[in-house]
């Protein structure tokens, strides 16, 4: 890491500050290249042990190796933000990454839905997912790997499944339903109370039992943990703490678009704006700008996946440029992925970047599509849905404890993979102990039942 | 394992617990074990590779997918819709690099990457140890009585004995021992020492000779060779297990027969006729020249195509007998990758006579790589079952 970068900071901060950002102190740390990419693979500094990050890990040696992807840092909101660089920038990059850390810093401070999910998993998530990787590493001292092994195997492929408008501490459901008292109302048994004060008022209250769920629960994390007849205590504490990483994942996922452009759009400005940079760095840290926020490949025609940089800073300059900063500040604030693509995404800016929508058939054969914007802001927004997981519920447990679990093919518009949703009820099946029932939709559109055993 | 996040300071010497260990390192070892399971338990899926035999190596390589963790899906749609970004214009059409149209599935978790194969390592040992174990397949039988030859044992302790049996563990053991007494010497004395003794022990000898013969004419084409290959590579792994000095003999043949060393004969391919007398008259000479059937185990295994000139037929009758009455087994595989003749070929009816004369032998008609497992299982089932010629 190039010394001079250091020196940098604070003024950048303070250009940064009166450019009208807000943002939580963020402790920066230069790190080797293999531990960035390790952070880029678990999500998190540390985190929990499991194979299927192994395969992470291996693909993100694979892109490295063919030069395909570097990464410059990794930043994790809280107060105060950690921002990860890695050792291998030059001071150019540097300063560019500092500026771009600072957007992210603002943006998850101020954003509302990272502050309602930060709220519920505290400013310290870093922290949190440190802890359970403990409590995990004690907990494979204690019960062998492969139990646990086991239990996250199944946690894992649900980790999309939450709720995040449900509290993360979330109570369990009422046991009897509220509406109790309505058989003491009628009249006959109004003047049987009045004849006999005894037997009146609270003998005739009826309790009558909730039925589990009592609606459709997509939180399945929460659900399993909380009902399901057998696991072991250790094992709920797993699905807990893939549940709470999973509430602090999905503000990261839902605004991709806003917060990353948020960040290149900052970067680009204080650059601009920082007249103490060495002409050859901010020429250098330019150069580095557009790569990062280029949205076709150097040698490509077309591109069939739209780079989220280029996007959402495109966005952001229009927004600015036509409404002005506080505006900006004030949809930076409110919005997400969903409502900011579907509000902020014109005709005109989506005609200027060239966005198309294609359909690809399963030959390959690629078709590009009509000109529609509203049906183009879904094919972006299409796979952020739900959490890019399908909409999986929890409709019922039956008295000997098998779980009805219902997939909601009428929203998902298809029915499910049905290999992998069998591989999904295997893993599961195995904490939950009981038998477990997936309704879906088949090719034909007609219902279909898989079971696990 | 430092995995206390919460402390990024220096554990010790400076260096950061990241530079010490690396998780994604310890999570890929987990995956690379969950698959080195899988492979055993798909065993004989992967031995008919017919890729496995690399000239005498002691490792086979096996090219395996990643393990997928598994999550909820939608299923496939005929049409995927996506959005892109570029100098296109509706109604343009162009085929795409299959990997680029997953993008709908980057979730976290959830991520679609591209196939990428790895090629595995195993030790021939290894799966030679799990096929065993798991087809419970018999141990061969010793045919020639208890010859008995002697083997040194590790067998109990001396204070006296050569250095490098001195046992480390055993002698400081003796020294805490001996310590504990008032004023005793605190360092090693010679009373402490204790030497590894040998003993002799008497084993039933098994000493045993496998004869491959490899029908290597015109008619066997690469792929039946490749297919028989695989099988007697397998079996000369099997055999040599059970048995401790096992001596295997390779003899190939056209009209005319050769024998071969063992990675020669891996390579060998050949042109012309196929006279199975003739490739027996060389497996009957070398036996006469070098063992004594009535003191070592002799096994023959022939794999050939099964088209025998007919001419030949009663001499390789008379040359099989012979030959079956002095060996412990005799197999034949007929390789036919084409179309499977069912053993009703000039060479697959001498074998089935030699079986219906209560000779030990066996056939099996091995057409496919799939088949390869199946054909070792059925030699090894049935060498053990069969009759002990007289």
């Amino acid at each position: 890491m190039s010394d001079g970068w250091q020196s940098y900071v604070r003024r950048i901060e303070e250009l940064a500050a009166r450019s009208g950002l807000e943002f939580h102190r963020v402790d920066f740390e230069a790190v080797p290249d293999s531990f960035m990419m390790e952070i880029a693979v678990y999500g998190l500094p540390v985190r929990m042990p499991h194979w299927s990050f192994g395969v992470r890990y291996i693909y993100q040696l694979i892109q490295r190796h063919m030069g395909h992807s570097r990464l410059f840092e990794v930043v994790f909101p809280g107060n105060p933000g950690h921002a990860y660089l890695a050792e291998s920038n030059g001071l150019a990059e540097n300063i560019l990454v500092t500026a771009h850390v600072l957007g992210h810093a603002d943006f998850a401070r101020n954003n509302l839905l990272f502050r309602r999910c930060q709220e519920q998993v505290s400013e310290h998530i870093v922290e949190h997912a440190a802890n359970h990787a403990r409590q995990i590493q004690q907990v494979i001292e204690t019960h062998g790997a492969q139990r646990v092994e086991v239990a996250l195997d199944a946690a894992l492929a649900l980790e999309q499944h939450v709720d995040i408008d449900q509290p993360l501490r979330r109570e369990r459901y009422p046991e009897y339903l509220a509406d109790a008292r309505v058989l003491a109302d009628d009249q006959f048994r109004k003047r049987f109370a009045a004849l006999e004060p005894l037997a009146g008022g609270g003998a005739m209250e009826v309790k009558k039992r909730a039925p589990l769920p009592p609606h459709p629960e997509r939180d399945l994390l929460w659900f399993v943990a909380n009902y399901a007849p057998e696991m072991e205590s250790w094992e709920r504490d797993i699905f807990l703490a893939v549940r709470e990483e999973s509430f602090y994942f999905y503000p990261v996922f839902a605004s991709q678009i806003m917060n990353e452009g948020w960040a290149s759009y900052w970067h680009a400005r204080l650059l601009r704006e920082a007249d103490f940079i060495p002409q050859q760095a901010y020429l250098d840290a330019i150069k580095c700008h557009s790569d990062v926020v280029r949205p076709i490949a150097a040698e490509a025609q077309v591109a069939l996946s739209i780079n989220p940089y280029h996007l959402g800073f495109a966005m952001w300059e229009k927004i600015v440029e036509k409404n002005g900063l506080p505006a900006a500040r004030a949809i930076m604030q409110q919005d997400d992925d969903f409502s900011f693509v579907r509000n902020h995404l014109t005709r005109e800016l989506a005609d200027e970047l060239g966005l198309f929508r294609y359909s690809a058939r399963s030959d390959g054969q690629i078709k590009v599509l009509e000109h529609d914007l509203t049906a183009l802001h879904e094919a972006v927004l299409a796979p952020k849905y739900n959490f890019g997981a399908p909409i999986v519920s929890a409709s019922h447990v039956r008295n000997d404890g098998t779980l009805e679990l219902t997939h909601d093919s009428s929203v998902d518009g298809r029915g499910l993979d049905l290999e992998r949703s069998r591989k999904v009820l295997d893993y599961l099946q195995r904490v939950w102990r009981r038998p477990i029932v997936l309704t879906t939709v088949n090719q034909a559109g007609s219902a279909l039942e898989l079971t696990a055993p | 394992m430092d995995e206390d996040g919460g402390n990024r300071g220096e554990p010790s010497g400076g260096a950061k617990w990241y530079e010490l260990f690396s998780r994604g390192a310890r999570d890929w070892l987990r995956h690379d074990e969950k698959v080195r399971e899988a492979v055993r338990a798909n065993l004989p899926e992967i031995i008919a590779g017919g890729d496995v035999i690399n000239g005498g190596a002691r490792t086979v390589r096996v090219p395996v997918r990643m393990l997928e963790h598994y999550h909820f899906r939608l299923r496939r749609p005929e049409e995927q819709q996506g959005a892109g970004q570029g100098k296109a214009k509706p109604g343009d059409v162009f085929s795409a690099p299959g990997r680029e149209q997953g993008q709908g599935e980057k979730g976290p978790g959830g991520r679609d990457e591209g196939e990428v194969q790895l090629l595995l390592e195993f030790k021939i040992d290894d799966i030679v140890d799990w096929l065993w174990e798991a087809m419970k397949l018999p141990n061969l039988k010793a045919r020639v009585g208890p010859s008995e030859e002697t083997d040194w044992i590790r067998e109990g302790w001396d204070r006296h004995g050569a250095r490098s049996r001195l046992d480390r563990r055993r002698s400081f053991k003796e020294l805490v021992k001996r310590r504990g007494a008032p004023g005793a010497t605190q360092t090693f004395i010679d009373e402490d020492l204790r030497f590894r003794q040998l003993a002799r022990r008497r084993q039933p000898a098994l000493h045993a000779v496998v004869f491959f013969m490899l029908d290597v004419s015109g008619s066997m084409s690469d792929r039946d060779r490749k297919l028989a290959k695989t099988f007697f590579f397998w079996v000369v792994q099997g055999l040599r297990r059970e048995y401790r000095s096992l001596e295997t003999l390779f003899v190939a043949h056209t009209t005319e027969a050769w024998e071969f060393n063992e990675p020669d004969f891996f390579q060998v391919s050949g042109t012309g006729g196929t006279v199975a007398s003739t490739g027996l008259a060389k497996v009957r000479e070398i036996i006469d020249a070098r063992y004594n059937p009535g003191r070592c185990n002799i096994y023959l295994f022939y794999a050939s195509d099964g088209d025998n000139s007919v001419s030949d037929g009663a001499e390789a009758r008379t040359a099989l007998t012979a030959i079956a009455a002095d060996t412990c087994f005799t197999g034949y595989v007929e390789v036919s990758s084409g179309l499977s003749r069912q053993l009703a070929t000039e060479t697959g009816k001498l074998f089935a006579e030699l079986q219906a004369a209560g000779c030990a032998a066996g056939s099996y008609a091995l057409n496919d790589f799939e088949d390869v497992w199946g054909a070792v299982r059925h030699f090894f089932t049935a060498e053990s079952e069969a009759p002990e010629s007289p």
